[in-house]
């Protein structure tokens, strides 16, 4: 059991944390907005985390937040 | 299920100013991760730059100074040598560190200042839109170096880690990147390790992280981190080039 | 005393816990003073690499809360403006001692008062200040240290003390007051919260215009606090003084001589001797000069203090300039011949 949250107001949709994740839960959304423009990062495969916080490491914006 | 990972205490809850996908925001969080995992937020006084990190007074809870460029390792060493028990950091980048701060950043280690410099190497002036650094490797093309860093025009960049181990009063001269996971990891080990020769009045310690500049270089955050390591690495090679508790050396050996 | 000696002294009486300097000629003798005496009393001396270090460590020690200085000589002023600034952007109080030679560029190492403009008006760009005190003997240097390190506390922003090879290198008998070291606590200092109040913050950027205007015009009233309340001057013999002469620092001794010696000659003279030259000493010199009918200015310069006093008086009297430079110190035979010439021309005015 694992899992992540993503502090959207934070996120400039770099992909830093998308490109980290070895179980490809994370896309960066191809609508979704966040109040400065970015197309933010999404858990998209909640069920496949890990919580290994490999996302979370590679964040610039200590925007992920890790459960396991 | 418990939180494995959240944002440290050290760092405020400002959002950062710096570009997407930009690599300072990570050695930020790994400073602030070291001051939290060692409880000495409120002993610590950082200093920051002048350069894209100029605004860091703002992003970490500890007590913040802002030096003028260049000019960090000697307000560090002011604060150091009025609060010797406290902790004394600078972050800077390659401009402040190497060229218009060099004789500050050489003089502080040759002092043995017990103090910890946390330099963020990218290649290029970030804030003021990518000119030539000091560290801007041969044939990088910049907004000053148009047609490529030509060495016979503009010299060659500084291997600061290398230049700083040679002298006696540093005590740690590494470097580190933070491209990958395991990369992030041991760069936080190390800047832990520069914290703890304080607390260890050890002497000079210096955290060289080659870190990226999507903006500036032009090119996306996951292919910026692909020029750090096909560029960047070759020319300046990860690794500890000193690592010597010189103080307590001249006492422990007496 | 030596008066470099005498002025790194008063510094340890009165609180000084941090010097950082760079040597150079002729103020050498305040940094060996304190290189032997700082660490006894549990102080801090670092030889700093360059002038800029030098006042980059002050800014350092001052932002963390502990009273600090450093000194230089002319040249070496010029290389420390930018931290200057820094200070004075980031609200630190400091003390920095300028014992002046001449110049423009390396000049030479005897002694000078040609950086009046400088200490005045252009120790650092931007709007900002910094007090000046001008001694003019090894027991007013002493004095006026105290002062400079209680005064820059209290608004918080550097203080000067400007003074010349001359009084640098000059023996007097001195005796150090029981100084009253000011206790001003510092809430603003980056010194470690410990856990028990907000992180404090020492900078001088601020990105937004208004935010910026705010904490100059914010620093520029207590500019306008400090000229209202801490000007410092002299006056001798001019009472009753046709010609009032203006001189400061080891200028001004020169000068009292020529006073009394036109005395004896029944020329009624006197001479103002400005202490503190910014803030400029205004008030005191129009009710000094009120019965004058001309003034001098005499400067070891060509003529720099003279603007402040033409401005002091709002150009109301004729103000004749005498001086020397290029490290010549006037002697009072010379000024005593400037006195007679401007009172033969009085006379012959009929005034």
């Amino acid at each position: 059991m694992a899992k992540i949250e993503i502090n959207f107001g934070r996120c400039k949709g770099c992909g830093l944390c998308a490109n980290a994740c070895p179980k490809a839960c994370i896309e960066l959304s191809k609508s979704t907005r966040n109040n400065k423009g970015y197309l933010v990062a999404e858990f998209v495969k909640p069920d496949a985390c890990i919580g290994c916080a490999m996302c979370a490491t590679m964040c610039p914006d200590c925007c992920i937040t890790v459960e396991r | 299920m418990s939180v494995v990972f959240e944002k440290p205490h050290a760092l405020t809850d400002a959002v950062l100013h710096y570009c997407p996908g930009c690599t300072h925001g990570i050695i930020h969080r790994l400073v602030a991760e070291v001051i939290d995992e060692m409880g000495i937020e409120g002993d610590t006084i950082g200093v920051c730059p002048v350069g894209c990190s100029v605004m860091a007074y703002d992003y970490f809870n500890c007590d913040m100074i802002e030096a003028a460029h260049g000019r960090a390792p000697a307000v560090a060493t002011g604060v150091k040598r009025s609060l010797p028990d406290k902790f004394v950091f600078t972050y800077q980048g390659d401009g402040d560190v190497a060229a218009i701060g060099t004789a500050e950043t050489v003089h502080a280690a040759a002092r043995g200042e017990n103090i910890v410099i946390v330099f963020v190497n990218n290649t290029t002036y970030g804030m003021t839109g990518g000119q030539m650094a000091p560290t801007t490797l041969p044939g990088q093309v910049t907004q000053t170096t148009p047609f490529g860093r030509d060495t016979a025009v503009n010299g060659y960049p500084i291997r600061v880690v290398e230049m700083l181990s040679t002298l006696s009063g540093t005590a740690l001269a590494a470097r580190v990147a933070v491209d990958t996971v395991p990369h992030v990891r041991e760069a936080k080990k190390m800047i832990r390790k520069a914290f703890e020769n304080q607390k260890n009045k050890a002497g000079f310690s210096v955290v060289e992280v080659l870190s990226t500049c999507p903006t500036n270089w032009g090119m996306s955050p996951v292919a910026a981190l692909k020029r750090l390591q096909d560029e960047m690495m070759p020319y300046y090679p990860l690794g500890v080039y000193k690592d010597e508790d010189i103080h307590n050396k001249k006492e422990g050996n007496s | 005393m030596k008066g470099n000696e005498a002025l790194a002294e008063a510094a340890i009486r009165a609180g000084c816990k941090c010097f950082f300097g760079y040597p150079i000629t002729p103020q050498t003798e305040v940094a060996a003073y304190l290189a032997k005496k700082l660490p006894k009393t549990g102080g801090q001396f670092v030889q700093a690499e360059s002038e800029v270090a030098a006042i980059n460590m002050v800014y350092g020690a001052s932002a963390a809360g502990v009273r600090c200085m450093t000194s230089s000589s002319s040249p070496g002023i010029s290389l420390k403006t930018e931290g200057i600034s820094y200070l004075c952007g980031a609200d630190l109080p400091c003390v920095i001692i300028n014992v002046q030679r001449g110049g423009p560029g390396l000049g030479g190492i005897q002694p000078s008062q040609a950086d009046y403009f400088q200490a005045t008006r252009a120790l650092g760009h931007g709007d900002s200040r910094v007090i000046v005190y001008a001694p003019n003997s090894v027991q007013e240097m002493v004095n006026v240290v105290n002062n400079a390190f209680n005064l820059a506390d209290e608004y918080r922003m550097p203080a000067m003390i400007l003074a010349d090879g001359l009084l640098g290198q000059m023996m007097e008998p001195v005796e150090f007051p029981e100084t009253e070291t000011a206790e001003v606590k510092k809430p603003w200092a980056t010194n470690g919260h410990g856990g028990s109040r907000e992180h404090n913050i020492v900078n001088s950027l601020y990105l937004k215009p208004d935010v910026l205007e705010k904490s100059i015009l914010e620093r520029d009233k207590r500019y306008k606090d400090i000229e209202a309340k801490h000007t410092t001057a002299e006056s001798f013999l001019c009472d009753d003084a046709e010609l009032v002469i203006v001189a400061y620092g080891a200028t001004a001794r020169v000068c009292k001589s020529a006073v009394n010696a036109s005395r004896a000659k029944g020329i009624k003279a006197g001479l103002f001797r400005p202490v503190t030259l910014w803030p400029y000493p205004k008030k005191e010199l129009v009710a000094a000069s009120s019965n004058a009918k001309t003034l001098l200015t005499v400067e070891m310069s060509t003529g720099q203090m003279i603007e402040d006093v033409k401005l002091a008086i709002e150009c109301k009297k004729p103000v004749e300039f005498y001086g020397r430079t290029g490290g010549i110190i006037p002697t009072p035979a010379e000024v005593l011949a400037q006195i007679e010439k401007i009172t033969k021309t009085l006379d012959m005015e009929g005034v």
